[in-house]
This record gives C-alpha cells, structure tokens and sequence, in this order.
C-alpha cells in the first residue's frame, strides 16, 4: 500500500547518494588539502606535516653487515620497511592524499636507511600504531621501527634498540583556558587521554596521579576529545604534543612541565646486533654532520622547540 | 600453567569487564525494547507522518554500520556541543537506537502473526487504534515474538564487544590490559570468548523457556 | 496490508484527530531537526573550513580508494562465504554422522563468537600484517555459518518428492544435492541470502578496528589529518560517509526485495526466516 511509493523512493535516494559520491570525484581542487581549513587566524601553525621540505642523504651502496638476518633480506628484497606514526604532526605524519610521510621521525629513518644502503625508493614504510610495535617487530613485518618509541626495560624483553636520537619527556595538552592543570599533580579526578600500549598512559594511570584515564589507538582521537571537551588533558611526549599545539595555537597549549624522560630509540628484531651497530653508526654520523640538526629544525623545531643537543648513544 | 593463570591472575579485570557487558547490554537491551515497540507501533498506526517516521528509523538505522554509529557517536556527537555524555552512555544508546530498528521489525512481523479477526473483533466492540493494539494485538504478537526477540538480544550481547574499541569498560576491552601484560594470545581471547558464550547461553536459555511457558496454542 | 485491519476507514472525526496527530509530530519532528541544526550551528559545523578538505582531488580520491577497498572485501567475503555457507549445510545434512558433527560444531562456534573478537584475534595472531585476511576470514566464517543455516532451511523446504524422484532417477545423494536441492533452495532463499550479504557489507567497517583501510578507517584518516579553526571535521566526515554505506546496503536490500517479489518462488519458511535472518545478524 502506503510501501510502494517509499520503496521507490529510498531507491531514487540511493542512487542519488551513489551518483553523487561517484561524480563528485570527477571535480575537484588538485594539491596539498592538508591545511585547506585553515584561514587566517591559525596562519602561525607551521607544523602541517604536509609541507615539510624533503633533505636528501647519501646513500652508502657499500654497507655490508654482516650477521645480520634482518639486514640480508633486506637486502636481497631490495626493500626495507621501516614501521612509523602516521598521525604525529612533526614526527611521523602521512598525507591522506598523496600518502607521503613526512616528520623528525621520518627523517631520522631516511637518514639510517641511506647509511644502510638503501635509497629513497627502497624505503617501503609502514604505519604501526603503538600497540603493535613489539609484535610488529618481532613478527619480522618490519625491519626497522622509527616512531616516538620509547627505549625502556619491560620493552626490552621483546625487542632491541639503538639510539637514543632524540630525548622527549612526558607532558599535558589541555585547553588555552584551563589553567587547573600545572602538571602531573594536579590531574585528580580529571579525565586524562592517552594512547593504548603507551608508556605515558601506564604513567598517568599510576594510583598517586588518581586521574580518570581513557585511551585510543592514535593520538589524534585523544586531541579531538579535548577538544571537544570530553577530556580534561591528553598526556604524552612534549615533542608530539608541541605538533598538536602548533595546529591549534589559539585552542590548545601544552603544560611545559615535562615529569619523564623519554628517549627515543629505533627499535629492531632482537639480538641483531650487527643491525643494532649500524644504526648507531649512522645516527652518529648524521648527528655530527649537522643533518640531525637541519632534520630538527625543519620539522619540530616549526612548533617553536628550539634544536637541544642530541642526546648520547646508550644502546651497544 | 600460563592458560589457566591468565584467568586466575586477572580475576578482577576480568570481573569488571564481565560486569561491563552485562550493564551494557542490560541497559540498551531496554532502550531497544522500548524504542522497537513504540516505532512497530508508528509504522501500523493510522498516522501517515508517524508511519512515515518508523519507516525512516527502521531504514536508515538497518543499514548503517554499527561501527560506523559508534564512530559516529564517540566522535562526532560530542562536537556538537554535547560533551557530557560518557562513553558508556554513548555506546548504551548507540546500541539501543541501533537494536531498536530489529526488535522493531520483529515486533512488527509478530503483530502479522496475529489473526485479522482478533483486529476485527476489537474494532467492532469499538476499541480505538491505540487499544486495540494495546489490548489485543500486542500481547498476542508479544507470545509469537519470544523467540526471535532472543535471538535480536544475543545479537546485541554480541555486538556489545565493539563498545571495547571505543572506550568502554567491557569484556573485549579487557584484551588491551591482558596482551599488553604478556598474557598468551589464545588465552586471553578463550577467556574473553567464553564470557560472551556465558551470557548468550542463559540469554538463549531464559527465552527458550518463556517461549514454552507462553506460547500460544494456534 | 494487514496493517490496515488495525483500524477502520477514517471518518470526518478520526481524520482530524489524525491531522493534529500530523501536526504535532511535524511541529515536534522540526523542533528536533532546529535544534540539530542550531548545534551545528553554533560549534561552526558549517563554517567553509570545515567542509573544504572535500573540495580537493586528493581527499576525494582517498574515499574512492577507501569504498574500493570496502567493495574489494566484501566480494571476497561475500562469495567465500556462500561458497563456506554451501558446503557447512550439505554438510549438516550428510549421511556420515561425523561430518555432521564437525559442521554443525563450526556452524554454531563460529554463529556464536562476537565477529569483532574473532577479526581482532586472526589481526594479533597470525595477520597483523595482512589486516585485510583477517577482516576476509572472520567474515567469511561468521557469514559462512550464517549462510549454511538459511541455505539448509532452504534444502529442508523442497518438496521432499523432489529428492524422492531423483532417487528414483538413480542419481547418488552428491547428485541430488548439487543438481537437485541445493540449486533450488538458494533460489528459494535468495531474499535472506542477499540480507545476510548486506550485513556482510556492514560489517566491512570492523576493518576500522583492526586498522586496515576501508572507507570507515579512512574516514577516521581525512578528519584527523584536517586541522581547521574548530578542530578536527568528524561531524563533515561522518556526513559524507554515512550516506556512502547506507546507499550500498540499501541498494543491496532492494535487490533483494525486488527478487523476493518477482521470484514468487520463496516458500512460507523463507519468508519467515528471512526477518530471523535479519534480526540475527548484526
């Protein structure tokens, strides 16, 4: 009865949907989208993960290491795949688009890969959120993994690292107006957002902190929480809260207070220690030709940190 | 004994997860339940607009992802301004609206069931549309829908684990504390696994009985 | 139909009581929808900036990708597990106790899992680096099992003269089954099969959970990589989104309808499976 003029219709609508979604590819803006929002009053926020100008480094066709698995097949496939963040503006960040990553991360990874031999185009990355670090590791699904991983013991059973390259510490995200928030005592009762499998959310969970603490697969999930109000603060490593600051200057701003010390290695199989040696080497070599430094400035250093020392090598 | 200890060790984990579904699926199952009668409800009324209401519930909510709701509601919602709400409350009516499209469906094949002549018989005694349904139909559509109502609730009990993915504290969320502990893998999903069969089990129990109970003799 | 046996042909007094009835339900439906509206309005959900990122080639592209990848797992899934369904219902049905056993064991194990927990547990354990073969085989054997039971519900409602009469012919039982009965209960069926296939379609987007990128996940991708003056566009995403899986799923339901009216075919016991069916898939 009253069913056949409806059934018509949700067809006509579906169809309707369908063509749209279909043609509506057909025109269109080309280029870079990453920022399209944004007008002019967040023209201060630098750090798009997009624009980043790509350092190219030479490329070391000699490398040999020998005793290591991962290096040799590596090799033989021509490929290596290095797993990396794909949502840490300054860090590790892939256009949606064009699929380029982009960030200090990603930099660093190009950085060892052309120490061990391997050029641009052999790169295969690969986006691993934090929980699947270890098993992505050791299951072999990547070679190399360079993405705010912090070295520690607990993670040491499971996996080897070299570095560290860089050194972060633990610190808050909360909104521009909130001003309860001073650091890491003054989270009580507060809804505080992490990210699952991280340390920084093992940290804030701790009893003594006594927040309220929910978590995601990715850190941009905790940021639209806040800022949408469904959380108080998000907490992880200044360096990868310094990105989201910088992408909304006049909504976020980050505590300064950093309460650990994160130092940031590249993670690989374990027991590879010829691998492991390489890595070092090659994060020595580029920290002292000044490539380190350039990398710095021309990813974080944009959400306004100036360039620290590099930090010492402490995985032999 | 690593399988056995994963249980043993993480009782309380384990227990809050447990707790979690069951609030999670006792409370949507309530919210389904109410909202699946009243929209069954619209779409036989004589009110074309509120036919016309429980048709576009019904469609659009039956053919939309439910992970797609959830993302929805977890992510989207809260941008409007509403950001009260928690994640277990968003995920309660995320699973109820959701639910309510089926326990609709089925309510409304079970008022079908129901003999023209009952229908008729009312309205020459003079019922309104309201009682009639109230006092005639429904009751009788409520025996013949025991069954697939049963089989709509373990739906919702099975559902329910995509909740774990957006925050709430439920069984399956319990995986993230347990593999991040180095528990063993097949442990930890058995046990997970074994919890929802728990549930779904007494839920198919408890239903098949009542259907026994009051089934109607045709 | 019978709906209208519910209540007589209205009269002058019942259409105007139906007319307020219209008009309060209007009345409260656009005060709902203004209210809606006023949310979006004041949290900026309008503002161009939001809604820009669309207007680019590269964005429009990834959801192009992201729909592919969806239509790329659900016709793997969908054809494995009819193929899975064909199999685990002759299987139920067969003459060697045992067989029946094991596929009836599959059948209600794999019916009674919660599919997120079985495509989170193929993800950790064996394809954390293939999502997409978790997401194909979880799927596959949900729906698979799912499938079996309407196929053999179809296979018990031929007339059972049918198989009598191939007996008869001196055809073997694998004969009666393949050339016979099978054939026509998916024909019989094939409302609910095509209903079961939607909820396969749906369930594609459980590949968000396990990271892999369907069109939900890459959704998620296009609102977190977009910074605008009011934060990340979920609201704007979800509203491309969304309409992009309801249309599918309801073009894949009026198929099925529109078979279920023109087969004419379909058996009392079709019918009423078909709304079991629906309900008991997620």
């Amino acid at each position: 009865m009253t069913r056949t003029p409806f059934r018509t219709r949700t067809l006509g609508a579906a169809a309707l949907v369908a063509a749209v979604a279909l043609t509506g590819a057909a025109c269109g803006k080309s280029g870079d989208s990453t920022n399209a929002g944004s007008g002019g009053g967040s023209s201060s926020s630098a750090s798009k993960g997009g624009d980043t100008k790509s350092f190219s480094y030479k490329v070391n066709t000699a490398a040999d290491l020998k005793g290591s698995p991962v290096w040799a097949k590596a090799k033989k496939t021509g490929k290596i795949t290095i797993g990396v963040k794909a949502d840490q503006p300054g860090l590790g960040f892939q256009d949606v688009g064009t699929k380029k990553y982009s960030g200090f991360d990603i930099e660093i990874a190009r950085m060892v890969a052309a120490d061990l031999g391997f050029a641009e185009n052999q790169i295969n990355y690969k986006t691993i959120d934090s929980a699947q670090r270890e098993a992505a590791l050791s299951g072999g699904q990547v070679d190399l993994y360079v993405g705010t991983y912090t070295i520690n013991d607990e993670r040491k059973k499971q996996v080897s690292f070299a570095g560290p390259y860089f050194v972060a510490g633990q610190d808050l995200l909360v909104q521009k107006s909130n001003s309860d928030i001073t650091g890491p005592t003054t989270v009580k009762g507060k809804k505080v957002c992490s990210v699952e499998g991280s340390t920084p959310l093992q940290n804030i969970s701790q009893k003594k902190y006594g927040a309220t603490t929910s978590s995601f697969d990715k850190y941009s999930k905790c940021v639209n929480t806040l800022l949408s109000g469904q959380v108080d603060a998000v907490t992880t490593d200044d360096a990868i809260l310094l990105g989201y600051a910088a992408q909304y200057p006049d909504k976020l701003k980050v505590v300064g207070k950093p309460f650990t010390k994160e130092p940031y290695g590249v993670g690989l199989k374990k027991g590879d220690t010829a691998l492991q040696t390489a890595v070092d080497n090659a994060i020595t070599a580029h920290e002292q030709s000044g490539d380190w430094k350039k990398a710095f400035e021309a990813t974080l250093g944009k959400s306004g940190m100036t360039a620290p020392q590099p930090p010492a090598i402490t995985e032999k | 004994m690593d399988f056995l200890n994963t249980l043993t060790d993480n009782t309380e984990l384990f227990r809050k997860g447990f707790l979690g579904t069951l609030a999670l699926t006792g409370s949507s199952a309530l919210i389904a339940l109410v909202l699946g009668t009243l929209m069954a409800a619209f779409r036989v009324s004589p009110v074309p607009v509120l036919r016309w209401i429980g048709t576009t519930w019904v469609t659009i909510l039956r053919n939309t992802p439910l992970t797609l709701l959830f993302f929805a509601s977890v992510f989207a919602v809260p941008k409007l301004g509403l950001n009260q709400l928690t994640y277990f409350v968003l995920a309660m009516a995320t699973l109820g609206f959701y639910t309510s499209a089926f326990v609709c469906e089925v309510v409304r094949s079970g008022i079908n069931t129901v003999p023209i002549g009952q229908a008729e018989a009312a309205r020459s005694l003079g019922l309104t549309f309201s009682q009639t349904l109230r006092t005639v139909i429904l009751p009788q559509a409520g025996r013949t829908v025991i069954g697939p109502i049963g089989s709509v609730l373990i739906a919702l009990t099975k559902n329910s684990a995509i909740a774990g993915g957006f925050n709430v504290v439920e069984l399956f969320s319990t995986q993230k504390t347990l593999t991040e502990n180095a528990n063993p893998l097949f442990a930890v999903f058995f046990w997970i696994a074994l919890g929802y069969l728990l549930i779904t089990l007494v839920l198919s129990g408890i239903f098949r009985g009542l259907e026994n109970r009051l089934a109607v003799a045709r | 139909m019978s709906a209208t046996v519910l209540f007589d042909t209205p009269g002058p007094k019942a259409r105007a009581r139906s007319k307020a009835y219209t008009g309060i339900t209007g009345l409260a439906l656009a005060a709902l929808l203004g209210w809606i509206g006023y949310r979006f309005w004041v949290t900026g959900q309008f503002d161009a900036s939001m809604w820009a990122r669309f207007e680019y080639t590269d964005v429009q592209w990834a959801i192009v990708q992201g729909l592919l990848t969806t239509l790329k797992v659900f016709a793997i899934a969908g054809a494995a597990s009819l193929v899975l369904g064909a199999v685990l219902a002759v299987g139920r049905l067969s003459d060697h106790a045992p067989v029946r056993w094991v596929s009836a064991v599959i059948v209600e194990f794999f019916r009674a899992m919660p599919l997120v927990i079985m495509i989170y547990a193929l993800y950790r354990w064996q394809f954390t680096d293939r999502p997409m073969w978790a997401l194909v085989i979880g799927l596959t054997l949900y729906n698979g099992s799912v499938q079996a039971e309407v196929i053999r519900a179809g296979i018990n409602a031929v007339p059972r003269g049918q198989a009598e009469a191939a007996y008869a012919l001196g055809l073997r039982k694998s004969q009666v089954m393949r050339v016979v009965l099978v054939p026509q209960a998916v024909r019989s069926m094939l409302p609910t099969i095509i209903s079961q296939l939607v909820v396969t379609l749906k369930d594609t987007s459980l590949g968000y959970v396990i990271t892999y990128e369907e069109l939900l996940y890459v959704g998620n991708q296009i609102a977190a990589t977009t910074n605008t003056p009011n934060g990340f566009p979920y609201v704007q995403v979800m509203m491309v989104i969304a309409p992009i899986y309801i249309a599918m799923c309801l073009l894949l339901s009026w198929a099925a309808r529109a078979i279920e009216r023109r087969g004419g075919r379909t058996t009392s016991t079709g019918a009423a499976l078909a709304g079991a069916g629906m309900a008991a898939g997620d």
